[in-house]
């Protein structure tokens, strides 16, 4: 999942303070597990900015909204006219959902309300951890089902490090060397042959240094006559 | 001129905070009138949402009292009431609203005073920072 976490309130304050009518928009999906842009978070959100605005004596309207995942066009047309309606959108979803509406509606101006972390997991009740960082060329099959490119802090291949102590990180000793980690799960598995063989350098042509990055399917495109049929159809 | 009594909202839990309460009443104890309560299963049901609302909608302070935290009637209740008290009171302060306006207390119910001095404090508050307004609060 894609975690987050919302901006500091008072950064948000500052940002929608010069307009009037501001649409909160939230989603069900990553951002709502990572508690930080779900339906009570939206809410509480928009409470925290109209307790703002009463002690400012500021008048201002908020719409709280919230689409089952905003970075897929269909969901944002469920709030259409809301978005259209109001002077800035504040998104808080992920990146991909303050984009998409964005991209759907360019003459509307659309405000991060969260700041986009990383691809994660939860670990426990309130904590989430990188795991990816969406390389395109996933290795983990050879490394324990540990990613070493998003869990060691030189994304070393071929490791661990001389920093590596007593199963920790000289970065930071609260975090996990992941090679001594990959090294613990290969042993359970039997498999420590692999930590002895050589990664070669990765490709990371398929990663973000290469530019945007655009994954196609051809069989699920729609020709341009489908296209036409969808569009009539809506 | 008469003077503007504060609002000041206070979330009990049933079982501690209103035994004390309870009891500060028949000990004769009095805390300010400006004071409203709400009473809920266990200061653990209490929201951040529940917290913003009651500001959102005229208190000038905001307080939760539940159980000590080592004899909570629902185990842990009073400490999850003090994590919402807590984030609430950051999302506050970063919007420059004092953080004395929420706090969180704890109460044996055999203890007559802690909830009349949790309400006297609050109410104390609310009349020293002013009202939650343009003009009101600390400089």
């Amino acid at each position: 999942m894609i975690v987050a976490k919302r901006k500091p309130m008072g950064d948000i304050a500052k940002m929608v303070a010069p307009y009037k009518k501001v649409a909160v928009i939230g989603c069900r999906s990553c951002v709502a597990i990572c508690l930080a842009g779900g339906e009570k978070e939206v809410k509480m959100t928009v409470s925290a900015l109209k307790v703002r605005n009463r002690k400012e004596g500021r008048e201002q309207q908020f719409e709280a909204l919230v689409v089952e995942r905003q970075c897929e066009k269909e969901w944002v047309k469920e709030v259409e006219d809301k978005v259209k309606d109001a002077d800035l959108v504040l998104s808080m979803a992920c990146s991909l959902g303050a984009q998409t509406i964005a991209d759907m509606y360019p003459e509307k101006i659309v405000f991060p309300g969260l700041d986009t972390g990383f691809f994660g997991v939860p670990e426990e009740q309130g904590v989430w951890s990188e795991k990816c960082v969406g390389c395109g060329n996933c290795i983990i099959h050879l490394t324990g089902g540990i990613c070493p490119v998003a869990r060691c802090a030189k994304s070393m291949l071929n490791g661990p490090c001389g920093g590596s102590s007593n199963g920790h990180c000289e970065v930071n000793l609260e975090i996990e060397c992941a090679w001594y980690a990959i090294h613990e799960r290969l042993r359970l598995q039997k498999r420590l042959d692999l930590i002895e063989a050589v990664m070669p350098p990765k490709d990371w042509s398929t990663g973000h240094a290469g530019g945007r990055r655009t994954y196609v399917r051809e069989d699920a495109r729609l020709t341009q006559h489908q296209k036409k049929g969808k569009e009539g159809a809506q | 001129m008469t003077e503007t009594r504060p609002k000041v909202v206070g979330f009990c839990c049933e079982r501690h905070a209103m035994d004390s309460a309870t009891l500060a009443a028949r000990s004769g104890k009095e805390w300010d009138a400006s004071v409203r309560i709400v009473t809920v299963p266990c200061s653990g049901r209490v929201d951040g949402l529940h917290l913003l609302k009651a500001f959102e909608d005229g208190a000038d302070a905001v307080f939760v009292v539940g159980c000590l935290e080592k004899n909570c009637y629902y185990d842990t209740g009073s400490i999850e009431g003090r994590k919402r008290v807590d984030h609430v009171r950051s999302m506050l302060a970063d919007l420059g609203i004092e953080k004395e306006r929420i706090e969180m207390f704890n109460a044996a119910s055999t203890n007559a005073w802690a909830f009349a001095e949790a309400a006297n404090r609050m109410a104390e508050v609310a009349k020293r920072l002013g009202p939650l307004e343009p003009g009101g609060g600390s400089k």
